[in-house]
């Protein structure tokens, strides 16, 4: 059974959808991240769940209550904002008692929970210190625990991470992670980085222009995605136009005269195939690959990034550095894939 | 939310808006009326529509040189500010933050000093017998006593004083909005220290120098108690004229048919000139 | 940033000059000996600042300007707070036009809103009372706290109080616990500013006060109109040390430039 149900949720400014009958589902204890690019409409789901924002229409369904129908400051949700939010004028510790003594949660019990939270997200020597005197990742913690502290029957989290520096950030998602597991909090995510999603998440929402593209798991998302667009926002992708061909009885997808054949359900006809740069390999004989030249190599450390001139256009491929030798820049290449690397969707607009 | 969310700028600013209602607009109206109302000598105020006040001050020539003096001691005092203010903000603005912070206590801090205060030194300087005078007299510039008291050099130059600080205010805002690598930008490229400051530093802060001077302007035409002590009742201005006729000669529905005027020209001055400005140097900035 | 030159510094120390001038003069007046207005005096004497107490009618004035500034400064800041959050929170219709009407005081001539609140109050028979003068004053000083409130008000995240009502805050609790202690600095340097204002205003005061009810400056003014001796400089002088004073202690607390400069900005 479902714990929170969004149903057709819809936000429009003046004329512009913002939202669009937004239909999502989540499990009790579910970790579901809402991902997309700026403007995608991720923030405004964020902020109707928390009563910031007045949906133009639809429901939010949590626990078999309305959840339009509760006054924002009642509803019992926990939000962490991207720029934390936090009260500058009070210590870190009157921070996060702030949402028990709203509910009269008596001095000694506060002042416990309070220490146990604080202990939870690894702040346990600071509950003196003013936000101010903090560092980003610190305020992140002291964030998250005033969320936390209240018990919130859904953690909403707005793009927390985006204000750290890259190698913090990691850190913070394995240990957010962590605690989303323990303490089991229903946790709706925010957030345009794919990597954030794909790493903390049960169930990936990508969201494109107020509307939803794919709801899966991100493993699912990644290897299957509903569109080109989900292909190019979960890691990088090659996208080419081919066609589908029936050839004696067997699909046949064609790329600019490079046969391969289709994976079975291709649709004939215009379509646009989609093929992951780490799913290309460089072959030696130029009979069975496409032929290209190397424009440029980029070392990123676990990996090879090469842009690759060929005949069906530029392409992008991933080497692993797993201390073999790779082309240099300027080298004659052949690349090849397999049929089960492609993603055929049939062309739209086209 | 338990009110229309609509009401509530409503609710929070209803209340200054009621006072504001009852104690600005409802004056400002009743006075506007009692500019068209009767006089006479014997009568009194007889609440009669006629324009003679307003045809009063506008076609009496004495009317007419007071307000001309009026113009032309704010025209004068806003001039000087400019050449006074502008060089002062910017030498300010150049100082380590410590001297800065000293010397913003000591041209800024007078706004604060009641402007009685202010113009009462500057009647102790301006007599036969004060500092300026035997001053003058001693170097040698002046054969004999020189009184500023009852002059409009007098007037201008104590208005300068109370109002320069308005100048250096509005032109150090200015400047502090200015990117100092831009000025390192223009001497990296060859230019002198002088030809930065007219090139690239003064464009960009003559917007604040002309809010700076339609403040300095406004206050001027409208100073009262500085004109009143150091001019006198022998140097009227537009101020100090409707003043008497409230209170000496009683004649108020002339006096605030004069008080109308001073206030529409203000108002249409400050007005008119901040649209310039702000269509002017809109594009330069934000 | 390059220094000063030397015609800079020359330039500055006669600005400097011009500046304190009038102000030492009146000090330096004050403490004559002598029985009429003296310079260079010779001598020092407090005699003329211990004559202020013989003069009852400029204490009273000095204690009625007390009360007047700070009933007027108080009201104006509890009308402006709420003022201030509306213009600064939401986009409704009239907002510029409250804005406008609100800081309207400013460019209204003092002597106009005098002569306007001379003929208010002796129509409805305010004429020459305490009310009145608190009144006119609230009117003439609120636009310094709206300006300082509102600068504040702009300048605050507003999803710190989402925050606090995602935890729970009624509006009123998010208010009085996080809004209004953010805006705090605002709200005590608008009510110093505004209280300035209403010590120091003369050209309207002049208009609507009595012989029985007046204030300081309106006092001292006319008196001088009359005659100017050691005693209005001995008045002026105690003046000016309180306002430094004061100048000083304000400067350690928030900075003068942010008083004047975040006032002077929008």
């Amino acid at each position: 059974m479902s714990y929170l149900a969004l149903e057709r949720l819809t936000k429009a400014y003046g004329g512009v959808l913002a939202v669009e009958a937004l239909d999502l589902t989540v499990a009790r204890g579910e970790f579901i991240s809402l991902l997309g690019p700026s403007g995608c409409g991720k923030t405004t789901t964020l902020q109707m769940i928390a009563g910031f924002v007045e949906p133009t229409s639809g429901r939010a369904m949590l626990n078999g209550t309305d959840l339009f129908g509760v006054q924002p400051n009642k509803r019992g949700l926990g939000v962490v904002f991207q720029s934390y939010a936090l009260f500058p004028h009070v210590t870190v510790a009157e921070n996060v008692a702030f949402g028990l003594e709203m509910r009269g949660v008596p001095r000694a019990e506060r002042e416990q929970r309070v220490k146990q939270t604080l202990d939870l997200v690894g702040l346990s020597g600071l509950a003196d210190r003013y936000p101010r005197r903090m560092s980003g990742g610190q305020q992140q913690r002291v964030a998250l625990a005033r969320a936390l502290v209240i018990q919130p029957a859904i953690l909403l989290l707005d793009e927390p991470l985006s204000n750290l520096d890259a190698k913090l950030r990691e850190e913070m998602q394995t240990e957010l992670r962590a605690i989303q597991r323990s303490v089991g909090t229903t946790t709706i995510l925010v957030t345009h980085d794919q990597g954030e999603a794909m790493a903390l998440s049960d169930r990936i929402v990508i969201m494109n222009k107020g509307r939803v593209e794919q709801i899966a798991r991100p493993d699912e998302a990644y290897a299957r995605p509903a569109s080109a667009f989900v292909a190019n926002f979960l890691g990088k992708t090659n996208t080419l136009p081919a066609k589908v061909v029936n050839e004696g009885g067997r699909h046949v997808v064609d790329i600019a005269g490079f046969r391969l054949p289709a994976p079975g359900r291709s649709p004939a006809g215009p379509v646009t195939v989609t093929v992951r740069p780490e799913r290309i390999s460089f072959v030696d004989d130029s009979a069975l690959g496409v032929r290209g030249r190397v424009q440029s190599r980029v070392f990123q450390g676990t990996h090879w990034l090469f842009h690759i001139e060929t005949e069906l256009g530029a392409l992008i491929v991933l080497r692993q550095n797993d201390g073999a030798a790779v082309p240099l820049e300027g080298q004659d290449v052949c690349l090849a894939w397999g049929e089960n690397d492609l993603l055929i969707e049939a062309s739209r607009g086209v | 939310m338990t009110v229309n969310p609509k009401l509530t700028p409503l609710l929070l600013s209803g209340p200054a808006l009621l006072v504001f209602i009852g104690l600005v607009i409802s004056p400002l109206v009743m006075t506007a009326l009692l500019s068209f109302y009767d006089w006479g000598q014997y009568k009194g105020i007889v609440a009669e529509f006629t324009i003679k006040n307003w045809h009063e001050v506008i076609a009496d020539g004495y009317y007419y040189e007071i307000f001309g003096r009026t113009l032309r001691i704010a025209l004068f005092v806003t001039l000087i500010t400019v050449l006074i203010g502008v060089p002062e903000a910017y030498i300010l603005n150049r100082m380590t933050p410590r001297w800065r912070g000293v010397f913003l206590l000591v041209v800024i801090g007078p706004l604060l000093i009641s402007v009685v205060a202010r113009t009462l030194g500057w009647a102790l300087l301006f007599g036969s017998t004060g500092l300026i005078s035997q001053a003058l007299l001693a170097l040698g510039i002046a054969r004999e006593p020189v009184d500023l008291m009852f002059t409009e050099t007098g007037v201008v130059i104590a208005l300068t004083h109370v109002l320069v600080p308005f100048m250096v205010l509005a032109v150090m805002a200015a400047l502090q909005r200015l990117n100092p690598d831009v000025e390192n930008a223009a001497m990296s490229l060859g230019a002198s220290a002088f030809t930065v400051w007219r090139r690239v530093v003064l464009p960009q802060i003559v917007p604040g120098i002309l809010s700076g001077s339609v403040i300095v302007f406004a206050l001027a035409a409208s100073a009262f108690a500085t004109p009143a002590i150091i001019g006198g009742r022998r140097l009227k201005v537009a101020a100090t004229l409707a003043y008497d006729e409230f209170l000496n000669t009683l004649n108020w529905p002339l006096g605030a048919a004069i008080a109308m005027i001073l206030l529409v020209a203000l108002v249409a001055i400050i007005v008119g000139s901040n649209r310039l400005i702000e269509r002017r140097y809109a594009q330069v900035f934000e | 940033m390059r220094r000063n030159g030397p015609l800079a510094l020359v330039f500055h120390a006669i600005f400097v000059a011009f500046i304190l001038a009038p102000i030492v003069v009146v000090c330096a007046v004050a403490f004559t000996p002598e029985g009429y207005l003296s310079l260079p005096t010779k001598g020092f004497s407090l005699r003329w600042f211990k004559a202020i107490l013989d003069y009852p009618e400029f204490l009273r004035a000095f204690r009625d300007s007390l009360w007047l500034a700070a009933l007027s400064s108080t009201i104006a800041i509890g009308l402006a707070v709420p003022a201030a959050l509306a213009i600064a929170r939401y986009r409704f219709i009239g907002r510029e036009a409250i804005t406008a009407l609100f800081l309207s005081p400013l460019m209204i001539p003092h002597v106009v809103l005098g002569i306007a609140f001379l003929r208010f109050f002796s129509q409805i028979g305010l004429s020459g009372s305490f009310l009145g003068l608190v009144l006119s004053h609230i009117i003439v000083v609120l636009p310094f706290a709206l300006r300082l409130v509102l600068a504040s008000s702009y300048g605050i995240d507003q999803r710190i109080e989402h925050a606090a009502i995602s935890l729970g805050a009624s509006s009123f609790v998010t208010f009085r616990r996080v809004t209004l202690p953010l805006i705090m600095p605002g709200v005590v340097s608008g009510w110093v500013l505004a209280f300035i204002n209403s010590f120091d205003e003369v050209t309207m005061t002049v208009f609507i006060a009595s012989p029985s009810t007046t204030t300081l400056p309106v006092r001292l003014f006319l008196y001088i109109q009359d005659n100017i001796d050691p005693l209005v400089s001995s008045i002026s002088a105690s003046l000016i040390l309180m306002t430094a004073v004061v100048m000083i202690v304000l400067d350690r607390l928030f900075g003068l430039d942010r008083l004047f400069l975040g006032s002077a900005k929008s």
